[in-house]
């Protein structure tokens, strides 16, 4: 386990677990990452408020890698510009790509994300895009030059679990970046089932957020994906999906 | 009094007409509304779901809906904890003019009111604002009364670009404008437009509305459309409950919402819910009820059809009520209110347009909030022009 790295841009992390910050109350922020032991927080830019009061990035301790995130963009031409002003106010190269036009399921638009993959990546940025796990798009981000890919469990803040499990998987056949489940996850349970299927990585918010006990929740998180790390790198055992096998042989009849 | 226009529904020169598509399925709806059909199972049936109808809405904003107030708000809060997490946006308005060229009938800034007029300098605006900034505001919402002639769209136009010197986010609560008028707002810096149909019901809209621009009921049905079409990122929906019938238009605003997110599917939705309180001269008006639980009940249903709009809560109602519903349903507060034009920057510079309830400032909100768990959020938005 000491050589399990997660590699990102040029960096590593011995967290697999990646904390949003959206849903909680700031004054939480530093308890929740030394319970969760996370290496890797979002902050929505638009959420600095720099110089004035409740400033989220005021309470980020410094050795965590910021991932500023592209929220409020609708288009790749806001989340463009989020990128770089995020850059300038000094959130480093690491960008959370999401773009969403619409303000009802929250889902990402594959195509403008793709746009401003190229964009960011040409800049030199550490691009994550968040996206609608489809393999085409996936691929597509690859040749933009994602540095990981951030597919949907379930549609952003539903708590529903990994629904798209399916196309995960092909995914995770296919795409040879970290894959990083990113919305959706709802209980420590459901990302130790992602990392057990073998995800680089889960992001969870609001699952902690509407914790009664956050700093519980974000320890409970760290657990479970460590469990879940663990156990896909363990190998695991035979699980048999659907049937029960046969006592007698159904082949028993064969002779010579 | 002479009528400028006597049909609510002919546009006066110079007013964009767009497609009335949307209005003609609201007012279908509102029209067959009879919100005494629905029983408890049509209600426990709309609790159920994960993405209600517009018949569910329905059933919600029904008597039959009255019992399960309880139900409503369990899920409600549920909702808001999943999409805004414990966070409340805090915002302060400042009226930059009262002068009114409408006349309508329940308004205390009515041109037929003999009230003291006022308009801020731009230096006015700009003290003003400092002043608010000053606070820890990111947020502002610029108002006007209903008069084109005083408060013009580039008045309106000077006082965003002075605003966008000291806030995140601006939002404009202003009489209804064409489409090219709201992308020029728009080209300045503000990004949200409040408009209020104050009634659903075209016979009430006309009986209260007897002159100026405000009387032609399309042009301001449409005005959240061409704002969208203007570019602006979010548009916010309300009637003045009490007015008339407080659940038939309750169900138009939620409708109304329903099917501008439908064809502009990246727009901010919002809600407010103003209802009638006291102002002068009323005493030949007799508003239906609608006490807070009826109140309640309309914000709870709003947060049910669409658990990712913002629903912000009005100074007009008292800190306790305030208080209860903010985390539950609604997400975003304003606080320090001032309802006379300016204030912020010494006194009140004209008559004020209702009374308000809730007099708290923004260290005492903020307090609140904190003392519930919650936490204030001054910006959420990211200037990008």
């Amino acid at each position: 386990m000491q050589q399990d790295k997660l590699r990102i841009g040029g960096k590593e992390f011995d967290s697999r677990f990646i904390l949003g910050s959206g849903k909680f109350s700031l004054k939480f922020m530093k308890s929740v990452i030394e319970n969760a032991e996370v290496e890797m927080v979002t902050v929505a830019l638009r959420r600095a408020n720099i110089g004035g009061g409740n400033n989220i990035l005021d309470y980020i301790p410094n050795n965590i890698t910021l991932l500023p995130n592209t929220s409020g963009a609708r288009t790749a031409a806001e989340a463009v510009r989020i990128a770089r002003l995020a850059r300038e106010v000094g959130c480093g190269n690491f960008v959370k790509l999401e773009i969403i036009g619409d303000s009802k399921y929250l889902l990402p638009d594959n195509n403008e994300t793709v746009k401003a993959t190229e964009i960011l990546a040409n800049e030199g940025f550490i691009v994550m895009p968040y996206m609608y796990p489809d393999l085409y798009a996936a691929r597509a981000l690859v040749s933009a030059g994602a540095s990981a890919v951030m597919p949907l469990g379930s549609p952003i803040g539903t708590n529903k679990g990994i629904r798209t499990k399916d196309f995960i998987k092909i995914l995770l056949d296919e795409i040879d970046l970290p894959i990083i489940v990113d919305a959706g996850i709802g209980r420590p349970s459901e990302a130790a089932e992602a990392m057990e299927m073998g995800v680089s990585a889960v992001m969870a918010n609001t699952a902690i957020a509407t914790a009664g006990n956050v700093d519980l929740m974000a320890a409970a998180f760290k657990n479970a994906v460590i469990a879940g790390r663990q156990a896909y790198l363990a190998g695991l055992g035979r699980v048999l999906e659907s049937k029960a096998e046969a006592s007698s042989p159904l082949t028993g009849f064969l002779e010579d | 009094m002479r009528e400028v226009n006597k049909d609510i529904m002919q546009y006066l020169d110079g007013m964009q007409i767009i497609s009335h598509d949307i209005m003609n399925k609201v007012d279908a709806l509102y029209n067959n509304y009879d919100y005494n059909i629905y029983t408890r199972e049509n209600v426990i049936s709309a609790l159920d779901k994960d993405c209600l109808s517009l018949g569910d809405y329905a059933a919600l904003l029904s008597p039959a809906a009255g019992e399960f107030l309880e139900q409503m708000a369990a899920r409600a809060k549920e909702e808001t904890f999943k999409h805004f997490g414990n966070s409340v946006s805090v915002y302060t308005p400042l009226y930059i003019a009262n002068y009114c060229e409408s006349h309508c009938v329940y308004c205390g800034f009515n041109c037929m009111n003999k009230i003291h007029r006022a308009m801020l300098t731009e230096q006015e605006i700009d003290n003003e604002l400092k002043a608010i900034a000053k606070q820890g505001f990111k947020e502002i919402l610029l108002l006007t009364g209903e008069s084109r002639k005083k408060s013009s769209v580039e008045y309106i136009g000077k006082a965003v670009t002075i605003a966008k010197k000291y806030f995140a986010t601006i939002g404009i609560e202003i009489y209804p404008l064409n489409s090219d008028e709201y992308a020029y707002l728009n080209s300045l810096g503000a990004d949200y437009v409040s408009v209020y149909q104050e009634t659903y019901n075209k016979q009430k809209y006309a009986e209260q509305h007897l002159r100026g621009a405000k009387r032609v009921f399309p042009y301001r049905f449409n005005a959240q459309e061409r704002a969208l079409i203007g570019g602006m990122r979010g548009v916010c929906f309300g009637a003045l409950l009490g007015l008339d019938d407080w659940r038939k238009d309750a169900f138009a605003v939620g409708a109304h919402a329903f099917y501008i997110q439908k064809k502009y599917p990246h727009a901010e939705i919002s809600f407010s819910c103003p209802r009638m309180r006291p102002y002068i001269n009323n005493s030949q008006n007799n508003p239906k009820d609608v006490h807070e639980r009826q109140l309640l009940q309309v914000i709870l249903a709003y947060r049910l059809l669409m658990p990712y709009a913002t629903i912000n809560i009005s100074t007009r109602e008292k800190s306790s009520f305030r208080d209860g519903v903010v985390g539950l349903a609604c997400n975003k507060i304003s606080a320090g209110s001032k309802v006379g034009v300016g204030g912020h920057d010494g006194d009140e510079k004209g008559d004020e347009q209702f009374d308000i309830s809730d007099p708290r400032g923004l260290e005492e909100v903020n307090e609140m909030l904190e003392n519930k768990g919650l936490q204030p959020i001054f910006t959420d938005s990211q200037y990008l022009i």
